[in-house]
């Protein structure tokens, strides 16, 4: 569970506010989206949770743990697909996995088991053993998600999952979200695809400009702005549909 | 933090490229060049010295005794061009030997016979050779200045009042670490060599990758993971280091010793010393590379920086070969300039204190360690983390 209270976060020295008051609570066995334009702030939010990036006020915890007092703690609570990638070219898409395992302080036998079955259930047997260099989009990311889950974590941070996937790979991927929530763990994506939140997230969490636009279920979410379809209740909430259909 | 060294050395071994730049190209060039270097110019200097000189002579009919006396010494006198100036302006001529009418006459008055040397001294191949002909016309002046003075009943010895002789203490091996004088320069950069690729490619590498973030996400305090890239950048130097040394030993065996009368005191014994007092090197250079690199948003930019480091350890060999002073105790607390002066003092044999030796390892670790700690620092600022914000 992770729970955040007014965030704030700026650059070059208070001139660029990109997280301003940002409060939300993501809960154990569900999705949260957060949900916001190109620049919204969303990146940044993400960012503070797993520690690479200090508050400058404002809150946060995970399961009860805070980011800021014990960084080691928290990551290992978190599986974290963040917004790069990053893979090394010249190792095979295992031994990148199995680095990860590594860097986590896993048990040789138990990193393999487990490597095994992510390749199992995420359908990587084909290019499991290939160096990832020349990997497709859809590949990468597979071997992303499985070098994030490879400790087990109970919070699942995705930084737009679903970019430069196509359409099969997107809906295999949430298939394999929805699992992670039925096995009860804490999944936060963040996105500005809207049919994804609405497709996936049991909560919605808006961000307009760095700050909180609006937040609840998407039935909720419909009801406060009294529009019909969820792509106008959002052009509602931001006040704007900048950056919404990019 | 092993975990990260391991994957480094795995993620690079792969990397064919790199394994044949740093691993054999970098620590073979030095001895290859320096051996066919020195070769060669032994082989050139003996061939001057010993063939036959061949000498062109303007005017050999005003003096026919000193050319005669010139061929009896072995000197080929060969026909002169027709401007002999000329021919040694446009290096036809190495050097012409010029004896004007006038030499008779003065010669049969008593007065001092005029001969010009005609040459071009800032052509440097000629030196040898210029001085070859004074040696002969000197002696030549010597002999007949002897026999002058006998026939007027006086000893040759009155002219010589000083008896001036050097006593060349200079043992065969002390010649041979002249020779060797390059060695710590080579030495040096293989060493900046060795850990500049790795250096690059885990640091600005990773950040061109993008995968410095999600590395960073992993549940380890950062200056571990810098420890394990630092580790593994010097271990590649270490590497190079070893067999660069190894090379070396090898290729001064090629070389022809004996004829240059001088020997060469660079068996591996003295090479695992030459190791031990370049390893903390190895570390400094790593920590300084990585720092440079860290900075840098890709491999490009990085290799940019690079080629303003690789002076560094070239400045204390240069400062050394226009300088040559006496080696003393606080070079040894200067890093870099103390490696140079040990390997000078290891391959000229002279017997080093002990305290060098330990003043030289304990002030490059030093540095070295202050150095790997900045690094290890680094990975705190977020401005290293993120490229694309």
């Amino acid at each position: 569970m992770i729970q955040a209270d007014k965030l704030r976060k700026t650059f070059n020295k208070g001139k660029v506010v990109a997280v301003d008051d940002v409060s939300f609570t993501a809960r154990d066995g569900q999705i949260t989206g957060l949900l916001g334009p190109n620049g919204a702030g969303k990146t940044t939010t993400l960012r503070m949770l797993y520690t690479l990036l200090e508050p400058d006020s404002g809150s946060m915890t995970v399961d009860g743990i805070d980011p800021l007092a014990e960084p080691i703690q928290v990551k290992r609570k978190l599986g974290v697909v963040p917004d790069s990638r990053g893979l090394y070219d010249r190792l095979t898409a295992r031994e990148n996995i199995r680095y990860y395992g590594k860097l986590q302080g896993l048990d040789k036998n138990l990193i393999a088991s487990r490597i095994d079955k992510l390749a199992g259930v995420l359908d990587m047997g084909a290019f499991i053993d290939r160096r990832t260099d020349g990997f497709s989009q859809g590949q990468r990311v597979k071997v992303a998600i499985a070098r994030a889950l490879i400790h087990e974590p109970g919070t699942i941070l995705l930084d737009e999952p679903t970019n430069g996937l196509d359409v099969m790979t997107t809906r295999a991927l949430r298939e394999f979200l929805l699992q992670l929530k039925m096995e009860g763990r804490c999944v936060v994506l963040s996105t500005h695809i809207m049919q994804e939140v609405a497709a996936l997230c049991d909560r919605i969490v808006i961000i307009a400009a760095g700050r909180i636009a609006a937040e609840g279920t998407a039935q909720q979410l419909l009801e406060r702005s009294g529009e019909k379809n969820l792509e106008d209740a959002f052009v509602k909430l931001i006040g704007s549909d900048e950056g919404l259909l990019a | 933090m092993i975990a990260v060294f391991i994957k480094e050395l795995l993620d690079n071994f792969r990397d064919r490229r790199v394994i044949l730049n740093t691993l054999i190209i970098g620590p073979l060039l030095g001895p290859v060049l320096m051996t066919v270097m020195i070769s060669f110019v032994a082989k050139q200097e003996t061939e001057r010295m010993e063939s036959a000189l061949e000498l062109p002579v303007v005017g050999a009919e005003n003096a026919p005794n000193l050319v005669a006396w010139l061929e009896r010494q072995g000197v080929v006198i060969e026909p002169a061009p027709e401007d002999p100036e000329e021919s040694v302006r446009e290096e036809e001529e190495e050097v012409v030997l010029r004896i004007p009418a006038e030499f008779a006459e003065a010669w049969s008055e008593g007065r001092p016979a005029p001969v010009e040397i005609i040459a071009d001294r800032s052509l440097r191949y000629s030196g040898t050779t210029i001085a070859r002909v004074n040696r002969y016309l000197s002696s030549y002046n010597q002999q007949i200045g002897n026999l002058r003075l006998q026939l007027r009943g006086v000893h040759p010895d009155i002219t010589r009042p000083v008896d001036s002789q050097v006593v060349d203490l200079s043992t065969p091996t002390a010649r041979g670490g002249q020779i060797l004088a390059f060695l710590p320069y080579f030495i040096l950069i293989t060493v900046f060599m060795g850990s500049m690729h790795m250096a690059i490619d885990t640091t600005a590498g990773e950040r061109e990758r993008k995968s410095l973030e999600p590395l960073l996400i992993n549940p380890m305090p950062r200056w571990q993971i810098m420890a394990g890239k630092l580790g593994a950048t010097t271990f590649f130097a270490l590497a190079t280091l070893g067999l660069g040394l190894i090379a070396f030993v090898y290729a001064m065996g090629f070389l022809p010793t004996a004829s240059m009368g001088i020997k060469l005191n660079l068996d591996f014994a003295v090479a695992a010393k030459a190791f031990l007092v370049v390893a903390p090197a190895a570390l400094l250079a790593a920590a300084m590379l990585t720092i440079l690199a860290s900075f840098a948003k890709s491999f490009r930019e990085a290799q940019s920086y690079m080629g303003l480091v690789i002076i560094l350890p070239m400045a204390p060999s240069l400062w050394l070969l226009i300088n040559p002073a006496k080696a003393e105790f606080w070079m040894t607390l200067v890093p870099l300039l103390n490696q140079n002066i040990l390997i000078v003092e290891l391959v000229r044999g002279e017997s080093i204190p002990p305290s060098w030796f330990g003043a030289t390892i304990a002030s490059t670790l030093a540095l070295a360690l202050i150095l790997a700690a900045i690094a290890g620092s680094l990975y705190n600022r977020p401005k290293l983390i993120f490229t694309s914000d």
